[in-house]
């Protein structure tokens, strides 16, 4: 089993309404060093076997094409994730 | 003279939407976006409400649903197509209008009788109005900030393609409207106050606002919204 993880991030000239919410929260414990908080969303794509050149490349289509929307997000990275056995050794 | 109202799952107000349009003199045919047949309709809507529970992004999994996949090419050709609320963040996610909806920049949801200024009385959804004309409809969202690029903002303007705009009245504004809790902002954050756009040849129109919700006596804050469906269907008979 593989897996692929897709990053998206709101453009940086777009507002982001949920991430100043949280920005607005964390002083209230204490953490005031965060000057400014950006949310974004991350996709975890399995997919039977190994992930291929190809398996990539269609979770790129997949993410320009329907998991952001390039007018306000850009796709930040999409990389296979290394497995679980090797991640964990 | 035929309209298509899609249902998508998640979809609130396309039986408001039918009936507008059988209030207004037209007959509403029911369409279901799993779907890839238009049966042969003269207009399209595509109501408001949450399709997909508006995950993913408003309006981004609907894009994707059979129906879009005849409704996008007849849009392109010139079918008349009205995209309300979530209708709008479908046209948005489908690139037959510009820009992208995000939530509003204060967070809440909302709903309010608001104030529009219709700017563009040219396209096939608001011949029946004067340019410069005020109306008062609903409005109701959590995700309708309108946003797009400069380049795009200044394209729109440029081709009288803003359709409608938030009126704004100030901070000077005599009581009560001074009180509202938007007098001196526009309700969700849109750019250059934008609330309803259309593509270039106005034949596809999207707002966040709801012109369904006011077209009937004793319902809705005025009969503003039945002329979207009069507009129409006058420009059908002439095309």
């Amino acid at each position: 089993m593989g897996i692929v993880v897709v990053d998206v991030m709101l453009k940086s000239e777009i507002l982001d309404p949920q991430g100043q919410a949280v920005a607005g929260a964390l002083p209230r414990l204490g953490f005031n060093q965060f000057t400014d908080v950006r949310q974004g969303k991350r996709f975890v794509l399995t997919v039977e076997g190994e992930v291929t050149q190809q398996v990539l490349s269609a979770a790129r289509e997949a993410a320009e094409k329907m998991l952001s929307n390039p007018v306000i997000e850009d796709v930040v990275s999409v990389r296979a994730e290394p497995r679980n056995a090797e991640s964990h050794a | 003279m035929k309209i298509g109202v899609v249902t998508f799952p998640g979809s609130l107000d396309d039986h408001d939407a039918r009936r507008a349009v059988r209030v207004a003199g037209g007959e509403p045919v029911t369409l279901w976006h799993g779907d890839d047949s238009l049966r042969h309709v003269d207009a399209v809507v595509l109501p408001g409400g949450f399709s997909y529970g508006d995950y993913l992004r408003a309006g981004a999994i609907a894009r994707f649903a059979p129906v879009m996949s005849a409704l996008i090419p007849a849009a392109k050709g010139g079918l008349p197509v009205l995209g309300i609320c979530n209708g709008f963040q479908i046209l948005c996610e489908s690139h037959l209008l510009p820009g992208a909806m995000i939530q509003n920049d204060h967070r809440t949801f909302i709903c309010r009788d608001q104030r529009l200024r219709v700017e563009n009385a040219t396209t096939a959804w608001t011949s029946e109005f004067a340019h410069g004309d005020e109306i008062t409809i609903v409005l109701k969202n959590q995700d309708g900030q309108y946003v797009a690029d400069q380049r795009t903002l200044d394209e729109l303007e440029g081709e009288s393609r803003v359709a409608f705009r938030y009126v704004v009245d100030g901070p000077d504004a005599p009581a009560p409207v001074r009180f509202d809790r938007f007098a001196s902002r526009n309700p969700n954050g849109s750019y250059r106050d934008i609330a309803g756009v259309s593509n270039e040849r106005g034949n596809v129109v999207g707002l966040m606002p709801h012109p369904e919700h006011a077209i009937e006596q004793g319902y809705g804050p005025s009969l503003d919204g039945l002329k979207f469906f009069t507009s129409v269907l006058k420009s059908v008979v002439n095309a």
